[in-house]
């Protein structure tokens, strides 16, 4: 007995196996819920719904609004509003599933952009390369997500109240450097090339869209995307699973941190102007973008491609309303709504589908 | 043996008359129309020289944009611009309702430019961050006219309307000057109640201000920024009382914040100051009759509608018909007078609601 190996140790007997294999597929048959409820709770019948319901937004776009609507031009226009918001949506995605949320991208990008469009930096980048501005928007959105994360992570804030306190520093040290000025960019290159487009396509579009990309490759290829969900899943278990979850809980936030300086600069290339005053309640846009997404408020699941689909519904809803000169107040109204239906039905999907 | 005390019968006849109060509640108590209320704030009674300009002519489609009207004099520059257009039969006007956030202004403008409409009124919500877009309207074809918060470029728009911030800063530091005189103020303490301070146009009321009483060797001894809304004044306004025991002068920038400002007046119990105002709300002149402000300083909220004007003319190829010159001028800065108990009959018509 004592000459066992830890392997052999540890492995469970073959019947014990058995056993636990044939309980699973029982557990599987047993579960022959309404195919469509079951659809639907399959990654791909999610996103599904999505598509489904942007198709019905298009259908009512080209109803009331025929080739307006309709036109390439507008579809760059929908794009474009939908870039900033979706970068801050897929950073916004990691920390959700790993269990945190974070209120303060808003004031993150406004203190980015501040940072990156004062005098000095302008004058340096003038000298330089515009660059500079770029690298600065991102060292200050990291280091933003960093004092998120170690205060969560390290030093066992609640999320909430950790990033609601930087929410109020983040925007009084933008609106102090800014003097509560607006910035103007001077750099004309840096202008020029983000307010360019490739082949057709806007540059602030191309970025949303290799974000998207590097996202869903990040979260469903990548160790870093398992470690996520483990960690959002149960982070006692994947702490016992030898995952250091404090660091990788930091990470997450410089993550979003990252993402922040990112539509940071895509603001002020789409204003020409760093502003304390930018950013202003994107902390709510992103988290219902990505909560509709499909992404579990909970953690432990989620889905770039929802969080992509979820800031394209809310963006072509605005769009339609401007085409049809409606309310911006009906609008918001018309959010709130979308984001119960959303969830509403999320719970029930994932209801049926944790039930034991 | 059954617990339950409400039958089915009866707990869905209870739902269907929470249901109907819901809706009653809806229906009655949401509606904001007043009784006639007769002029509107904007409408200006006294129509100006009426020429050929004002004759049918091609229909053009103008584009309106302006920021969220959260305050008073916004909510009166959007119904002015509307009730403008109303009045001419070739203008199709189009609003993009009101909005604080740059990139969806931005989408706005572009949706216009998308529309190719002949011409585009524009009050930004920051005038330095529409003015990549206004310009990329202007190299479409479309002219643009710029009311109130100006660009940071002069080929972003065709025309610039807007009112006079330095001179309004100005005519409220000269009469405060005169007020210092009248009463033999010795060492008077100034405060100044400012709008939001990221605007230049807040910039410019500041240094007119400024400068005023520099002519006069004073300077301005407190001063708070607010938002133009009536919480922000109130705010600021409590903070300024708590800076300062005893204020000689108080100029507050915005008669709509004023409301805020005036009741932490009244809240603190202080009327000690003589009070100036700006911008020229029906408030502030009921507060003038009734002897508690002591002058406001104009700021006219009709000058989108004379932007509207302004659009159809340049659309239509037309000239300003009171001047020489054949073209439209590319900038008008609007006067800014003083009111005062003894003239105060010439401009309450021209008076709006906050």
């Amino acid at each position: 007995m004592s000459e066992r190996t830890p392997a052999q140790a540890a492995a469970p007997p073959q019947d014990e196996r058995g056993r636990v294999e044939r309980a699973a597929v029982s557990a599987g048959e047993r579960s022959a819920e309404s195919p469509l409820i079951r659809f639907l709770s399959n990654p791909a019948g999610r996103n599904l719904g999505l598509v489904i319901a942007l198709a019905i937004l298009v259908v009512i776009g080209i109803a009331t609004a025929g080739d307006r609507f309709a036109s390439v031009d507008n579809m760059l226009t929908i794009l474009r509003l939908a870039s900033i918001i979706g970068v801050v949506s897929i950073g916004m995605t990691f920390v959700i599933t790993g269990g945190g949320i974070d209120l303060s991208v808003g004031a993150i990008a406004a203190l980015a952009s501040v940072w990156s469009t004062t005098l000095a930096t302008q004058t340096m980048a003038e000298d330089t390369h515009w660059g500079l501005m770029v690298l600065t928007a991102l060292a200050v959105g990291a280091g933003c997500g960093l004092v998120n994360g170690v205060l969560i992570a390290y030093g066992r804030i609640a999320p909430f109240i950790a990033t609601l306190a930087m929410l109020a520093a983040a925007r009084g040290l933008a609106e102090i450097i800014a003097e509560k000025k607006t910035q103007i960019v001077t750099v004309d290159e840096f202008v020029d090339v983000f307010g360019g487009d490739v082949l057709g396509v806007p540059v602030l579009v191309i970025i949303f869209a290799l974000a998207a990309a590097g996202g869903w490759v990040l979260l469903n290829r990548t160790t870093f995307g398992r470690r996520t969900l483990a960690v959002g899943g149960n982070p006692e278990a994947a702490r016992l699973a030898g995952i250091d979850v404090r660091r990788h809980t930091a990470l997450l936030y410089i993550l979003l941190g990252l993402a922040c300086g990112v539509a940071a600069v895509m603001i002020v290339a789409r204003t020409t102007t760093g502003s304390s005053t930018h950013g202003n309640l994107w902390e709510l846009d992103a988290i219902a973008a990505v909560v509709i997404g499909g992404t579990l408020l909970s953690g432990g699941r989620g889905t770039i491609v929802g969080s992509v689909l979820g800031v394209l519904i809310f963006t072509t809803l605005t769009n339609v309303f401007t085409l049809n000169n409606l309310d911006t107040s009906t609008q918001a109204v018309a959010k709130g709504v979308i984001i119960i239906a959303a969830v509403l039905l999320q719970q029930r999907v994932s209801a049926r589908q944790g039930a034991p | 043996m059954s617990l339950r005390t409400t039958s089915p019968l009866r707990r869905s006849v209870a739902g269907a008359g929470a249901l109907l109060a819901a809706a009653a509640l809806l229906v009655g108590c949401t509606s904001n129309d007043p009784e006639d209320s007769g002029d509107d704030g904007g409408s200006n009674s006294a129509e100006n020289a009426g020429s050929s300009n004002d004759d049918t002519g091609d229909t053009v489609t103008i584009g309106f944009s302006g920021p969220e009207a959260d305050h008073g004099w916004l909510a009166a520059i959007n119904s002015a611009a509307e009730e403008e257009a109303a009045k001419y039969d070739d203008i199709d006007f189009k609003q993009a309702e009101g909005t604080n956030d740059a990139s969806l202004q931005i989408s706005q403008i572009e949706t216009f430019i998308n529309d190719k409409v002949d011409a585009i009124v524009l009050l930004p919500t920051d005038g330095a961050a529409l003015t990549d877009v206004a310009r990329k309207a202007m190299d479409a074809g479309i002219p643009v006219i710029n009311v109130d918060r100006e660009f940071s470029s002069p080929f972003a728009a065709r025309s610039t309307i807007l009112g006079d911030n330095y001179g309004m800063g100005v005519s409220a530091g000269t009469y405060a000057c005169e007020l210092i005189a009248e009463n033999d103020i010795a060492d008077p303490v100034i405060a100044e109640i400012a709008g939001i301070d990221a605007l230049p146009l807040t910039q410019d009321r500041s240094q007119g201000f400024a400068d005023a009483l520099k002519s006069c060797d004073q300077e301005v001894d407190n001063r708070v920024a607010a938002e133009f809304t009536v919480e922000s004044g109130e705010a600021q306004a409590s903070n300024l009382l708590q800076a300062a025991p005893k204020i000689d002068i108080i100029w507050n920038h915005d008669d709509d914040q004023g409301v805020g400002v005036k009741a932490a007046f009244d809240n603190a119990n202080r009327d000690e100051f003589a009070f100036i105002g700006g911008a020229g709300s029906c408030n502030a002149m009921q507060w003038i009759k009734d002897g508690e402000m002591e002058a406001t300083v104009l700021y006219p909220p009709t000058q989108a509608a004379d932007g509207i004007r302004l659009a159809r003319l340049i659309a239509q190829d037309k000239g300003m018909s009171d001047l020489v010159q054949v073209e439209v001028p590319k900038r008008i800065v609007l006067n800014a007078p003083v009111v005062t108990e003894d003239n105060l009959e010439e401009y309450e018509p021209l008076c709006f609601e906050s």
